[in-house]
C-alpha cells in the first residue's frame, strides 16, 4: 500500500531547492503519492529514503516467477480477497510431483506425459505448468540425475523438493539458471537453502507446520539474508485448515499490509487425502482460495481437465466475459448454398457451436452477432441478441453477398423470436435449430 | 527476533437464517429425519471468527418419469430404479442423501402433461418410501408449476417440504400454497444480488416467514458460468453477514442438473482424449462444481450421481471438522 504525501515528505531532503520542478519538497511528495511524479526527479534523495519509498510502493503480495522462458509461471501480486471486487490476476501454476525413487524410464515417460498434455477450451490452450521432482531417495547424486532428466525431457518450470541442502545443491547444478522453485527452507536448514537460492537466483519456498508467526519469523530472516522471491507453505493439509490459513495469509497481506507474509502460497492437495478425487477437491479449493502454486500427486486428465477449467473460470475478469469478434465465420469452406447458422459472440457459446459444426464436417456459415459477450438466453434477456440485432448483423456482415439462399437457423433456445425475425428479414425463412449444440451435427445432416 | 502475527478477524454483524426442512410425527409430519440449514455467522468454514452451526447438505434429484435425456452414465448407475419415483427415492436414501429433490418432469405440457392428481399421488408415494425431508419442483412451466404444486402442497400437509421454484414472474400461487399447508419455498433468481433480494421481499410481503425461504441464485456449472454463480453467492453471503436482512436466506444450488448438461458429462464420442475417462471426468465435474459452490456459501447442493454424494459429503465433513 502506498504512502501518503506527508509520509513521503518526511523522507525527502526538506530543502525546497525546487530542482525537481516543484516549489517545495512537500508538493513533490504529494505528486509522488498521487503517482504523478517520479522519485528520480529529485537528485538529493538519500539511498535510505529511496529504499523505504520503493518498499512502500511494492505490491502487498510479491510477484514471484518460477522457471524461465515462455512457459515460466508468475504468481502473486493479487489485490483482492474476492474476485468480484476487481479480478484475480495471476492464476496458480499447476505442477505434478514425481519422485526420484521411480525407475528412471518411468519417470521420464511421466515427465513427457505431463509436459505433453494440452487441452483446448473456448479457444484457449490449457496445460499443466511444470514438474515437481522430489528427493525421496535422500541421495543427492540420484536427485541430480532425475532433475537433469526432467530438464532434458521437458522445457518446463521445475520445483525441487528436498530437505537436505546438499541434495538441493547438487540438483541445482543441473538447472542452468532456469530458476526452479526451491522447496523448502525450514527452521533447521534455512541458511543453507537461502545461500543456494541466492547463488542460483531461484525463488525459495519457506515452510512451517501451521504456525504463521513462525513462518513470518523465518521469512524475515531469509529476507535479511537477501532473498526476496519467497513462496509460503503454511503447512496445513486438511480442507478446513488450509482454507483458514490461506485466507489469513491473503488478509494479512492485503488488509494488514503485513510484509513478512506478503508472498504467494504453495499447496500440496494430495498430502492429506485418500484418493485422487479428494485431491482434486482440495486442489479446487486452493485454486479458488489463494494458492499460487498447486502441486498435484496424481496426473490424470479426468481430474486435470476439470481443474484447468475451474482455474480458467475463477481467473476470468468478472467485468469482461471472454469473447470472440462478431462476423460471418466460414467453417469447412462453405459455398453459397451452404447452411447459415446464427449465434452470439460469447466465447463459450461460439466455441460450443463452432466445435460441433466443425465436427459434423458440413460446410457452414456461422453468423456471430455482437451480443457483448453474452450467451444466447442471457443476450436475449438483456436485449443484446434479439431479432433486430440478428437482422442488423445479416446486413452488417454482408451475408446476402455470400449466401445465395434466404434461410437462417436460430438457436432452439430462442425459438420465440422467429416471428419477429421474419418481420425484420422480409423474404427470409427462419428455421429453429436444436436447443443444444451437441445436436447440431444431426440437424445439419437433415439439411439439403 | 520473534514475530507475532495478529490474525485479522472480521466482525460480522449479520447471521444467515436457519431453515428447517421436514417435520416428525410430534410436529404433525411423517419424516424420520429433520434437517436444519443456515445459521452461519461467518464466511464458509472460517470458524475462527464466527459460527457454522449446521453442515451443508446434499440432496439427490429424482424424477417422476424415466429421464430419457439424462447422461447414459446416470442411467447406468441408477438402472431400473428410475422407472418409479418411490423406488428411486428409497435408493437415494440408501446412497446417503440428506434430502430428496423430486422433479415433477412428467407434468410438462410439452411432455406427458400429467395432471395435478398424478403429482399428488407421486408425492405421497415418495413420502411413504423415504423418511427424508423433501423438496418438490414443478416441471418449470409457470402455469403447470402452479397447478401441480398446489396439489403437492396439500398432499404433503404437515411434512414441511420445500416447493420450487418461485420466480419473479411466478411466485404468488406457490407461496400461497406453502402458507396454507405449512411448507417452505425455493426462491430462484438469475445470478443477481438485487433480484434475489427483491424476490425475497415479494415473498415475505405475502407473509411467508423468512425462515421458510431458501434461495436459489441459479447455478452455472464448471465451465458453463460457474464463475458468475460463485461470485454472486460470495456477494450475497458477504451482504448477509454485514446485516442486509433480505440476503440472509440459506442458498440451494441445482448442481447436478447443470453439471450433467455439460458436453463433458453427456457424451464421450468424438471428444478429445485430453478430457480423460468419461465416468471419472463427469463425476469430477459435478463434485468440483458442488464443492466450489459450497465454499462460496451453498447450504444445499442437489446432485445426481451417488458417487458424487459420497465425495461431496466427505469434503463437507473435512470442512466442518472441529
Ligand atoms: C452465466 C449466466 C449469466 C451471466 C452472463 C454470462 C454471459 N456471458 O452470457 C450473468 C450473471 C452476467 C447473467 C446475467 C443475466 N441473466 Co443470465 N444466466 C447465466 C446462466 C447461468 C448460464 C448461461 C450460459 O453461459 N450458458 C452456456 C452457453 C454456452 O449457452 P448458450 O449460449 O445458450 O449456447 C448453447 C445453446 O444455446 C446452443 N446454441 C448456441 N448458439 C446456437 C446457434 C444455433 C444455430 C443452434 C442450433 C444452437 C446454438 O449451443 C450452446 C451449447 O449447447 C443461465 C442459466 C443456465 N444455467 O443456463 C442464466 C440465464 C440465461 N440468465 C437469465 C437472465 C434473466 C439474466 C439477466 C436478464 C438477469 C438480470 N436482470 O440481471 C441478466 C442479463 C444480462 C444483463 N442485463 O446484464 C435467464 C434467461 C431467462 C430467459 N429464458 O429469458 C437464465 C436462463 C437464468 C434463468 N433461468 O432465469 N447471466
Ligand atoms: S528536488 Fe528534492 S530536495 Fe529539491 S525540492 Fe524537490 S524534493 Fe525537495
Amino acid at each position: 500500500m502506498g504512502l501518503s504525501g506527508l509520509q513521503i515528505y518526511k523522507l525527502l531532503p526538506k530543502t525546497n531547492c525546487k530542482e525537481c520542478g516543484y516549489p517545495t519538497c512537500l508538493a513533490f511528495g504529494m505528486k509522488l503519492a498521487a503517482k504523478q511524479a517520479e522519485l528520480s526527479a529529485c537528485p538529493y534523495v538519500s539511498d535510505e529514503a529511496k529504499q523505504a519509498l520503493e518498499a512502500a510502493a511494492a505490491p502487498p503480495i510479491r510477484l514471484v516467477t518460477v522457471g524461465s522462458g515462455d512457459k515460466k509461471v508468475e504468481v502473486g501480486n493479487e489485490t483482492v480477497l474476492f474476485r468480484h471486487e476487481k479480478t484475480f490476476f495471476h492464476q496458480p501454476g499447476l505442477f505434478v510431483r514425481l519422485k526420484d525413487t521411480m525407475p528412471l524410464a518411468e519417470f521420464e515417460a511421466a515427465v513427457e506425459q505431463v509436459s505433453g498434455y494440452k487441452v483446448e477450451r473456448v479457444g484457449i490452450e490449457l496445460w499443466v505448468d511444470g514438474i515437481a521432482v522430489e528427493n525421496a531417495s535422500g541421495d543427492g547424486a540420484n536427485f541430480a540425475k532425475y532433475v537433469a532428466a526432467a530438464r532434458s525431457k521437458a522445457d518446463r518450470p521445475l520445483v525441487l523438493i528436498a530437505s537436505e541442502p546438499a541434495s538441493m545443491a547438487s540438483a541445482l547444478e543441473q538447472t542452468d539458471g532456469s530458476a526452479p522453485l526451491i522447496y523448502a527452507a525450514a527452521a533447521d536448514n534455512w541458511e543453507a537453502m537461502a545461500d543456494l537460492a541466492a547463488k542460483h537466483h531461484a525463488p525459495l519456498a519457506v515452510r512451517t507446520d501451521g504456525d504463521l508467526s513462525a513462518l513470518a519469523e523465518l521469512t524475515e530472516q531469509i529476507k535479511d539474508a537477501g532473498i526476496e522471491d519467497i513462496v509460503l507453505d503454511p503447512g496445513l493439509r486438511d480442507l478446513k485448515g488450509s482454507l483458514a490459513a490461506q485466507t489469513q495469509l491473503r488478509r494479512l497481506a492485503l488488509k494488514s499490509n503485513f510484509r513478512p507474509l506478503g508472498y504467494p502460497i504453495v499447496a500440496f492437495p494430495g498430502e492429506g487425502v485418500d484418493s485422487r478425487e479428494e485431491e482434486a477437491i482440495q486442489a479446487a479449493q486452493h485454486i479458488a482460495k489463494y494458492a499460487g502454486i498447486v502441486i498435484l500427486d496424481h496426473f490424470d486428465p479426468a481430474t486435470v481437465y476439470p481443474l484447468l477449467t475451474l482455474r480458467l473460470n475463477i481467473f476470468t475478469d468478472p467485468q469482461k466475459p471472454i469473447q470472440v469478434s462478431p462476423g460471418l465465420y466460414e467453417i469447412s469452406n462453405p459455398q453459397t448454398d451452404s447452411p447459415l447458422l446464427v449465434t452470439t459472440n460469447f466465447s463459450l457459446t461460439y466455441f460450443s457451436v463452432a466445435g460441433e459444426v466443425e465436427g459434423s464436417g458440413k460446410p457452414t456459415w456461422l453468423l456471430v452477432c455482437d451480443s457483448e459477450g453474452m450467451s444466447v438466453l442471457t443476450g436475449w434477456a438483456a436485449g443484446k441478441f434479439d431479432a433486430e440485432k440478428i437482422a442488423k448483423s445479416v446486413q452488417q456482415f454482408g451475408v446476402p453477398s455470400k449466401v445465395s439462399h434466404k434461410k437462417i437457423v436460430i438457436p432452439g433456445l430462442v425459438s420465440t423470436i422467429s416471428g419477429e425475425l421474419e418481420e425484420e428479414l422480409p423474404g427470409w425463412e427462419i428455421l429453429v435449430g436444436p436447443r443444444e449444440a451437441i445436436h447440431i451435427p444431426a440437424y445439419l445432416r437433415t439439411w439439403e | 527476533m520473534p514475530v507475532t502475527v495478529q490474525l485479522p478477524k472480521e466482525k460480522w454483524t449479520g447471521t444467515v437464517r436457519e431453515v428447517t426442512l421436514g417435520a416428525a410425527a410430534a410436529e404433525g409430519g411423517t419424516r424420520k429425519k429433520i434437517v436444519t440449514v443456515g445459521g452461519e455467522s461467518t464466511l464458509p468454514f472460517l470458524t475462527f471468527e464466527g459460527e457454522i452451526p449446521n453442515r451443508p447438505l446434499v440432496a439427490l434429484e429424482i424424477q417422476d418419469r424415466y429421464p430419457d435425456d439424462w447422461s447414459d452414465l446416470l442411467k447406468h448407475v441408477w438402472g431400473e430404479t428410475m422407472q418409479d419415483a418411490a423406488v428411486w427415492a428409497q435408493k437415494a436414501e440408501e446412497y446417503d442423501a440428506d434430502l430428496i429433490a423430486l422433479k415433477l418432469q412428467s407434468a410438462h405440457p410439452e411432455g406427458d402433461n400429467t395432471d395435478a392428481a398424478q403429482a399428488a399421488k407421486t408425492t405421497k408415494s415418495v413420502l411413504a418410501a423415504t423418511g427424508l425431508p423433501l423438496i418438490v419442483y414443478g416441471p418449470g412451466q409457470a402455469e403447470k408449476d402452479n397447478e401441480v404444486l398446489v396439489a403437492v402442497a396439500e398432499a404433503a400437509e404437515g411434512d414441511r417440504i420445500a416447493l420450487g421454484n418461485c420466480e419473479d414472474k411466478n411466485y404468488r400461487t406457490i407461496v400461497a400454497a406453502a402458507l396454507a399447508h405449512g411448507h417452505l419455498v425455493v426462491a430462484k433468481s438469475p445470478i443477481d444480488v438485487n433480484l434475489a433480494k427483491q424476490l425475497n421481499i415479494l415473498i415475505s410481503d405475502m407473509r411467508l416467514d423468512l425462515d421458510r425461504i431458501l434461495m436459489d441464485p441459479t447455478t452455472g456449472s464448471l465451465g458453463y458460468g460457474l464463475e458468475y454463480t460463485y461470485s454472486v453467492m460470495e456477494r450475497l453471503r458477504v451482504a448477509a453477514l454485514t446485516g442486509d436482512s433480505m440476503t440472509q436466506q440459506p442458498m440451494i444450488c441445482t448442481v447436478g442438473e447443470e453439471a450433467w448438461r455439460s458436453k463433458e458429462s453427456k457424451v464421450n464420442e468424438g471428444v478429445p482424449e485430453a478430457w480423460g475417462d468419461w465416468d471419472q471426468r463427469s463425476i469430477n465435474w459435478e463434485v468440483l462444481t458442488a464443492t466450489t459452490l459450497i465454499e462460496a456459501g451453498a447450504d444445499i447442493v442437489v446432485l445426481r450421481h451417488p458417487e458424487s454424494v459420497k465425495l461431496v459429503k466427505k469434503a463437507i465433513s473435512g470442512l466442518m471438522a472441529a
